[in-house]
C-alpha cells in the first residue's frame, strides 16, 4: 500500500544540505516527550538560521523569521508525530529537514494505526480542497465548544494560513511492524 | 492570580483587566488547563475593557493558539467586553498569527509594537 495526498516531493538524502533526527517514542513519557520536542524544534530552527545570515536590518530579520517559523513548524510535527504514533509501534520517529533553493522541506516519520487513517485522511482532504481561513476559524470555534476529540488539525492550518507552508502526506505500509502504517508528512516553507 | 512555570507565566491583574503571557507556550493538551482556567476567570469578570499582554511570549504551539482563542470566543459570548491585545514584533509570529484573534472577535484592537 502507498498513497498519497497533497503535492508530495520525495526526501533526497544524500544530496546537499540536511539534517535528521531520530527518536524512539516508547523510550519516555509523552510529557518528557512534549519537552524534547521543543529543544529538537529549537535546534533544527538554530542550525537552519545559520544558512541564513544576518548583516543588514533586513537579512536580520529575515534570519529571524526563518527561525522562528521553523520552531513552530517543527515543534508542530514532531507534537503530531509523537501524539499519533501508534502506542504499541516501535517505529522509530524521525524529523528531516533540507535546504533548497527556493525552499526548506521538513518530513516526519511515524506509525498510526490503522483505525486512525480514515478520519484522518478524510481531514486532509479537506485541508487540500476547502478554503483553509474558513476552516481555521470553524476549528477554533468546534473546539471551544468541545465538539472536536483529539486534533483539530489547527497546527497544519497555521502552517498552510499565517506560514505560506504547504503540506503533503505519504502513507505506506510498514513491513517489519505488522499492520501499522507509516505516516510521512511534508512541510515545504518557502524562502 | 497568576501561574509560575519555569518556562512561562501567565499573570491576571484583576485591578487593570490585564492577563499578561510570558514564556514559552509549548505544553501539552491538557497541561493548558490551569492557564485555560486563569483566562477565563479574566473574560467571566466582564470587564469594559480586558487587556491580553503578550508582548514577551516568545512561542505559542497549536494547543496554545486554542487555549488564548477560547479567551477570545468565551469574551465573545459574553458581549460587554472591548479586548485590546498587545503584540511584539519582536517575535515574528506573533504578527503572523495574533490577526487570527480579530478575526473570532472583530472589534478586537491589536497593537503590535
Amino acid at each position: 500500500m502507498k498513497q498519497i495526498l497533497g503535492n508530495f516531493i520525495e526526501p533526497q538524502e544524500g544530496h546537499g544540505e540536511y539534517l535528521k533526527i531520530g527518536f524512539q517514542p516508547s523510550s519516555i513519557t509523552l510529557q518528557q516527550r512534549w519537552h524534547n520536542n521543543g529543544l529538537s524544534a529549537d535546534f533544527l530552527a538554530g542550525y537552519m538560521s545559520t544558512f541564513f545570515p544576518g548583516g543588514d536590518q533586513a537579512s536580520t530579520a529575515r534570519q529571524a523569521e526563518i527561525k522562528d517559523a521553523i520552531s513552530f513548524i517543527a515543534n508542530e510535527l514532531l507534537e503530531n508525530a509523537m501524539k499519533f504514533t501508534h502506542s504499541s509501534s516501535h517505529h522509530t520517529v524521525t524529523i528531516e529537514m533540507f535546504l533548497d533553493v527556493d525552499a526548506i522541506k521538513l518530513y516526519t516519520v511515524n506509525g498510526i494505526a490503522p483505525d486512525k487513517i480514515d478520519p484522518f485522511q478524510q481531514f486532509i482532504g479537506r485541508l487540500l480542497t476547502e478554503d483553509t481561513d474558513a476552516l481555521y476559524t470553524e476549528q477554533l470555534e468546534r473546539n471551544a465548544a468541545g465538539e472536536n476529540e483529539g486534533a483539530s488539525g489547527l497546527g497544519y492550518l497555521t502552517m498552510l494560513n499565517d506560514y505560506g507552508a504547504s503540506l503533503a502526506w505519504r502513507f505506506t505500509n510498514l513491513i517489519h511492524d505488522g499492520d501499522d502504517i507509516a505516516l510521512t508528512t511534508m512541510v515545504r516553507l518557502p524562502v | 492570580m497568576e501561574i509560575v512555570h519555569p518556562d512561562y507565566e501567565v499573570r491576571y491583574d484583576e485591578a487593570s483587566s490585564t492577563v499578561t503571557c510570558k514564556g514559552s507556550f509549548r505544553l501539552h493538551g491538557d497541561e493548558y488547563t490551569p492557564v485555560l482556567d486563569l483566562l477565563l476567570k479574566a473574560a467571566d469578570a466582564m470587564p469594559a475593557l480586558l487587556t491580553l499582554d503578550v508582548r514577551e511570549l516568545q512561542f505559542l504551539n497549536s494547543s496554545g493558539i486554542n487555549t488564548l482563542s477560547k479567551l477570545i470566543l468565551r469574551v465573545r459570548n459574553h458581549k460587554v467586553t472591548q479586548v485590546v491585545v498587545r503584540g511584539s514584533a519582536r517575535f515574528p509570529w506573533q504578527e503572523k498569527s495574533l490577526i487570527n484573534l480579530q478575526r473570532l472577535l472583530p472589534a478586537l484592537k491589536l497593537e503590535i509594537a
